[in-house]
């Protein structure tokens, strides 16, 4: 624990630890010192000087080195000739602080018209407008009108493309570079920087492609003001016209927070989501999301979706009644006597899954995963992941970071932002062992090169100085991906690192443990709760393929049944096609890759008759003689919690609990307004790894020999060139061309 | 070359830094060598410890002449011993308005300049000197390449210098035309590639300067004092100037008088009017109406200060600064309204943008300026440059914002009468004489006239 130090802010005393800056000490006694720059995920510059304060300390003796007192026994406390910046000012003991003087209130003034004379008066058509700090802050402390003439108003250009996503309103931008230090020190990729001096200062990218970075939305959020805008919603809607309903990303392992904003469409026949924004959780994604997350969900209102169940009728699919579908279901499956493949892909909710899987089982099928689903070491995952209370932010100086055949970047971008700060900013060392380079080798103390393919391999070569170097760390976090192995060779990967573990004494320990990069929001939820076979299925009579997206095969079978949101390639070759939901349209839970359970809840209405995935496997149920009467997916988890050993001590209520989070980012703050939106949904919670719970033996490891298939199975990119956004139509023409930014 | 400097400036018997009026040709080395040069190098490396170097300099009182007046050597005791590499840097950006002393140090004199760089490196036990030149000064950083280049070959520079085991670089780097990169951070930053703006302090210098390395950044003229002081000694060197303000300064004379140039005086022994009258006096016997002491940067003094001595301590107590030592005369033919709005607009245009009262303020200033000037302006905007000035005052990141304000604030505390008669004779935009720069500007047409709505409109 930091050395707390005592300052007096306005009369009231409060004790922080040494190094908090006067604006954040302000702020956790409810004193808002208004910032424009300032960001409590940034370094601060102190260039806005909107946070001017008059600071004091106790007069020294230059002789004795002896606290001043006056004849009260008090310190005499010495002001600074000037104000100074509150942002920039770290607290000292016996600090006085002063921010409700005449000074203090004329200064924000000040500084406030100085900002306006440059600022258009664009607030009516602003996307900024109704959650902008300068708005709010004008409002707060301006001045009620301006001595500046209109006439000399600054005038620029007002839509400038910085790269295929951002636009910039040169207008607007008050100088605050926020955007800057975010790519700078968060995304670590320099894509912006100011160019000319003055009043002429102004933003630029210089990178080719021009605002090159996977991370470039938050931007956005964390602007000050409505200079910059998403090519996606600019123009789209207003804040206040906006419905928000927490949520969690599904295009990754890492489980980002999101919110979704709706907002009532005629022209879709409905809401829609107009944006999708980060929601703080300061144990998964803090503030942040990458781009993918915040624009890939125009699927949700695709011309694919499908609306109505479909029974092919001579060779044709046709629509048909969820009554004669059903039916047509149970039919079938009651006379295919048990033999059965039921598919289950990794977007599918845990109580969905769930439930399907107890039906699977009670008609005898053999309940499995996609094909394209890695399940072959959740069970590794779910023994000897990271610990319970296991903390990004903790990791730093004498922790290992080990990343083994894996591109946090492509895979896991949110954590890519973690893992560098815990090493870069924090001193954790990182050994990366990969055979080709990622974004995260620049920040390697080592790195090891290895054959296509043959991570396993390697791993248990190097297993004695791997060991060494794990030993020698606090802390130990293993991060891996499965890039060119086949399910078997990946999880021996696995069963090798969580043997490192072991033989390093980190197994089972908090912050230590296993990270594995899963392709989607529920890899690890969906085979925890079902426990599936890994292997390919044989032959059967019939397939019943739940949200499995487009795999490469499907086993043979006779009939299909196929259950998805959207009209896929799959659906062509369906007997019966039953019409899904997307995580908008329904609440349910996710378990992340490191193993948080969180939960999510419904944004927008059903589209067409289209139903959830748990209610279409109670119906069939029902109709095969099961008297299943689950009201709500909470009901489901209830009793998945009883019967999932590993979820055993989690419930709806421990999910949706939600504590009081540092930086306090939300709504209702003035200052940083705009730039998140706080949790009021629960922050999840992580169930325990078997390892912390008992002593586990190690793996007795043998390596399966490589297979074609698994080599040729190429890393599972999140970002593909001009494949940001598959089926979406509507975001790529809101892109701007390249040739228009260049 | 050169030709501008001469010997009709000689004010004292033997000149400490202007030691070229002394001694012709002293920029080469065989003459600077034949005339004490290099001797205090020398005496350093072989008698000296680095700490004997700073106790000298110390004792010398030796204050710094890049405006800011920091006692050079304790400066350099701030350097941490412990830490490697350090850098020394020398402040040559001499970019303030009416500063011209390090261009002639480094014209005529730069073995001397190089002597007390390299001196400086030895003090704080630093390997890098770089010698920051505003970009104009192409050819001046030629004169001081040779000079370099000779001072290698003569092995006073380079690896393991005379033998003492000490090694030593010295690089010159020109910049890119910027005021602001004369502030010593926005120099560093500068230095290393980055967008010429200030850094936060703390860190200082001392600390984390140039690459995050502890570095000293001394100005070119402070460092010509190193030399005589290192070879004569503290005591010596105290004969000259006061007992708080030591030593010897170059005084930059320009503006309305008869020889403009570069004086060398004791700093504390003339007044303003003595050194007016070195400079042959104001131009055809008129009245001194303003002295700017250190360029645009310092407040105007008016006639009534003409009797301040020149030095630190005396020029605060009048009410400016010594600064840079500047002198830019004003004689009663000037216009102060129109000398204000040249020096606002010399800040608007230098503003590097970085905090906003100081990128908002400016434009706001010039733009009230501009008004008053084509004409138009009213006893309001008079007052409103006031406002706008104390609007800004001691809430700007670096001093340049600061420095902005006192052209307004005290042209109006001494004159202000001369605003309001401006406004009152020049009411209804008639054409004022002063105006060729704002028809440059595109603010007024050549006719005289206001052209509608286009102040401000200018992007910069
Ligand atoms: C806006 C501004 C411009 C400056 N320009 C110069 C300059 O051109 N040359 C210079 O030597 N110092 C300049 N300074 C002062 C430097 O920041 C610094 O104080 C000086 O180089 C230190 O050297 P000294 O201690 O030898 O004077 C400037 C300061 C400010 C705030
Ligand atoms: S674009 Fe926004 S974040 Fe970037 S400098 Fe301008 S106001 Fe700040
Ligand atoms: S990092 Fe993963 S979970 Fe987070 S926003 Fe991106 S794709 Fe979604
Ligand atoms: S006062 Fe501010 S804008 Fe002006 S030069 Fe200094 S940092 Fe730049
Ligand atoms: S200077 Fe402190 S918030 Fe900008």
């Amino acid at each position: 624990m930091a050395e707390l130090v005592n300052v007096t802010i306005d009369g009231v005393t409060v004790a922080v630890p040494k190094g908090t800056l006067v604006v954040d000490a302000a702020k956790k006694i409810g004193n808002h010192i208004p910032v424009f720059c300032y960001h409590p995920k940034l370094k601060p510059v102190g260039m806005c000087r909107m946070c001017l304060v008059d600071i004091g300390t106790p007069k020294i003796d230059p002789a004795t080195k002896q606290v001043v007192r006056d004849e009260n026994g008090n310190p005499v406390i010495q002001f600074m000739p000037k104000l100074t910046t509150a942002c920039t000012t770290p607290v000292s003991e016996g600090m006085v602080v002063r921010t409700a003087t005449e000074q203090v209130r004329a200064a924000r003034e000040d500084i406030l018209e100085f900002l306006l004379t440059s600022h258009p008066l664009d607030c009516p058509i602003c996307d900024k407008g109704g959650e902008c700090p300068l708005q709010n802050l004008t409002l707060a402390h301006g001045p009620g009108v301006s001595r500046f003439d209109y006439d000399a108003k600054f005038h620029n250009e007002k839509h400038v493309p910085l790269g295929e996503l951002i636009f910039l309103d040169r207008e607007r931008c008050i100088q605050c570079s926020r955007c800057i230090r975010f790519q700078d020190e968060i995304a670590d990729d320099h894509v912006l920087q100011f160019h000319d001096r003055g009043r002429g200062m102004e933003i630029i990218t210089f990178s080719d492609p021009p605002f090159d970075s996977y991370f470039g939305g938050n931007t956005t959020d964390i602007c000050p003001v409505g200079a910059l805008t998403t090519a996606d919603f600019r123009f789209k809607a207003r804040p206040w016209e906006l419905q928000s309903a927490q949520s969690i990303c599904t295009h990754c392992a890492v489980g980002c927070n999101i919110t979704l904003n709706t907002r009532l469409e005629t022209r879709h026949g409905g809401f829609e989501i107009k944006r999708v924004m980060p929601r703080q959780n300061e144990w998964v994604n803090e503030i942040w999301i990458c781009d993918k997350g915040r624009y890939v969900h125009h699927f949700t209102r695709s011309e694919d979706r499908l609306h109505l169940p479909l029974i092919r009728r001579e060779g044709r699919l046709v629509e048909s009644t969820w009554q004669q579908a059903l039916q047509l279901v149970a039919d079938t499956l009651r006379a295919a006597d048990g033999e059965i493949v039921l598919m289950v892909g990794d977007r599918i909710p845990n109580e969905d899954a769930y439930l399907l899987g107890q039906l699977g089982r009670a008609i005898g099928a053999r309940v499995s995963v996609s094909p394209n689903v890695p399940s072959h070491y959740a069970d590794v995952a779910r023994a000897f992941g990271v610990g319970k209370d296991a903390d990004f932010k903790r990791l730093g100086r004498g922790d290992l970071v080990l990343a083994v055949n894996a591109d946090v970047e492509e895979q896991a971008p949110v954590w890519f932002l973690r893992l560098r700060q815990a090493v870069v900013d924090r001193g954790a060392q990182l050994i990366i062992a990969h055979h080709r380079s990622t974004k995260l080798h620049r920040y390697a103390s080592a790195i090891h090169r290895f054959e296509v393919g043959r991570a396993p391999e390697w791993v248990q070569q190097q297993a004695e100085t791997l060991a060494q170097a794990l030993q020698a760390a606090r802390h130990a976090l293993i991060v891996f991906g499965d890039e060119h192995l086949d399910g078997p060779r990946a999880r021996a990967l696995a069963q090798l690192l969580a043997n490192l573990l072991l033989q390093s004494g980190h197994a089972g320990r908090s912050d230590s443990g296993l990270l594995p990069l899963y392709p989607h929001a529920n890899t690890q939820g969906v085979c925890d709760v079902l426990s599936p076979h890994t292997a390919l299925p044989p032959a059967a009579r019939v397939v019943w393929a739940v949200g499995v997206g487009d795999p490469q095969e499907l086993p043979p079978a006779g009939f299909y049944i196929i259950q998805e949101v959207l009209h896929t390639a799959l659906v062509e070759q369906a007997d019966v096609v039953l019409p899904s939901l997307t995580f908008a349209e329904r609440e349910g839970t996710f378990t992340s890759g490191d193993r948080r359970v969180q939960r999510f809840y419904r944004a927008l209405p059903a589209p067409g008759e289209a139903k959830p995935d748990w209610w279409i496997a109670q119906e069939v149920a029902r109709r095969l003689g099961f008297e299943w009467r689950y009201n709500s997916p909470a009901e489901i988890f209830e009793a998945l919690a009883k019967d999932v050993p590993a979820y055993a001590e989690l419930s709806y209520a421990a999910l949706s609990r939600v504590v009081e989070q540092w930086p306090p980012i939300g709504r209702e703050d003035l200052y940083y307004g705009g730039t998140a939106y706080d949790n009021t949904g629960g922050i999840g919670a992580r169930y325990a790894a078997e390892a912390e719970t008992r002593a586990l033996p190690p793996y007795d490891v043998t390596i399966p020999e490589p297979t074609i298939a698994g080599l040729k199975r190429g890393p599972r990119m999140l970002y593909r060139d001009g494949e940001l956004i598959r089926r979406s139509a509507l975001l790529r023409a809101r892109m701007v061309s390249l040739q228009q930014v260049a | 070359m050169a030709t501008f400097y001469g010997s009709r400036n000689k004010t004292m018997e033997r000149h400490v830094l202007l030691r070229d009026i002394d001694v012709p040709n002293i920029r080469e080395i065989d003459v600077y060598l034949a005339n004490d040069g290099y001797a205090a190098w020398k005496k350093a490396l072989t008698t000296m410890k680095p700490d004997d170097v700073i106790s000298v300099v110390k004792d010398s009182g030796l204050r710094g002449r890049g405006g800011a007046g920091f006692p050079a050597g304790v400066k350099w005791s701030f350097i941490p011993k412990d830490v490697f590499p350090k850098y020394v840097v020398v402040n040559g950006d001499e970019s303030e308005a009416g500063t011209f002393k390090d261009h002639q140090l480094i014209d005529c004199n730069p073995h001397q300049v190089i002597e007390g760089t390299l001196l400086a490196c030895y003090a704080v036990q630093a390997n890098t000197a770089y010698i920051y030149l505003r970009g104009e000064f192409y050819e001046p950083a030629q004169t001081l390449q040779k000079a370099i280049d000779e001072a290698y070959a003569r092995g006073l520079i380079g690896k393991n210098v005379l033998g003492s085991g000490f090694d030593v670089d010295v690089y010159i780097h020109l910049g890119a035309g910027a005021y602001i990169c004369g502030e010593e951070t926005a120099l560093l930053s500068s230095l290393e590639g980055q967008l010429g703006q200030p850094r936060l302090r703390p860190p200082f210098p001392a600390q984390q300067g140039l690459y995050a390395k502890p570095t000293v950044v001394n100005n070119v003229e402070t460092l010509a004092n190193v030399p005589p002081i290192v070879l004569h000694g503290a005591q010596w060197y105290r004969q000259f100037g006061t007992e708080k303000s030591p030593g010897t300064k170059i005084f930059c004379v320009s503006g309305c008088v008869n020889r403009p140039g570069n004086y060398e005086l004791p700093l504390g022994q003339y007044t303003i009017r003595e050194l007016i009258e070195m400079a042959g006096g104001a131009l055809q016997g008129r009245a001194v109406k303003g002295v700017l002491p250190a360029g645009s940067s310092a407040p105007i003094l008016p006639a009534s200060a003409l009797d301040t001595k020149l030095d630190y301590e005396s020029l605060q107590a009048a009410g400016s600064i010594l600064g840079s030592a500047s002198f830019v005369i004003l004689d009663e033919s000037v216009d102060i309204v129109w000398a204000a709005r040249k020096m606002v607009r010399f800040f608007k245009h230098e503003s590097c943008g970085k905090c906003t009262p100081c990128r908002e303020g400016t434009h706001w200033a010039l733009q009230l300026y501009n008004k008053l000037l084509s004409g138009y302006g009213t006893l309001d905007d008079v007052n409103m440059i006031g406002e706008v000035a104390a609007q800004m005052s001691g809430k700007c990141f670096c001093l340049l914002g600061e420095f902005a304000t006192s052209p307004m604030l005290s042209t109006l505390k001494h004159f202000r009468a001369e605003y309001e008669a401006f406004v009152r004779a020049h009411s209804g935009g008639l054409r004022n004489g002063y105006d060729d720069e704002l028809i440059r500007e595109h603010v007024i047409d050549p006719a005289g006239n206001l052209i509608a709505g286009a102040v401000g409109q200018k992007r910069h």
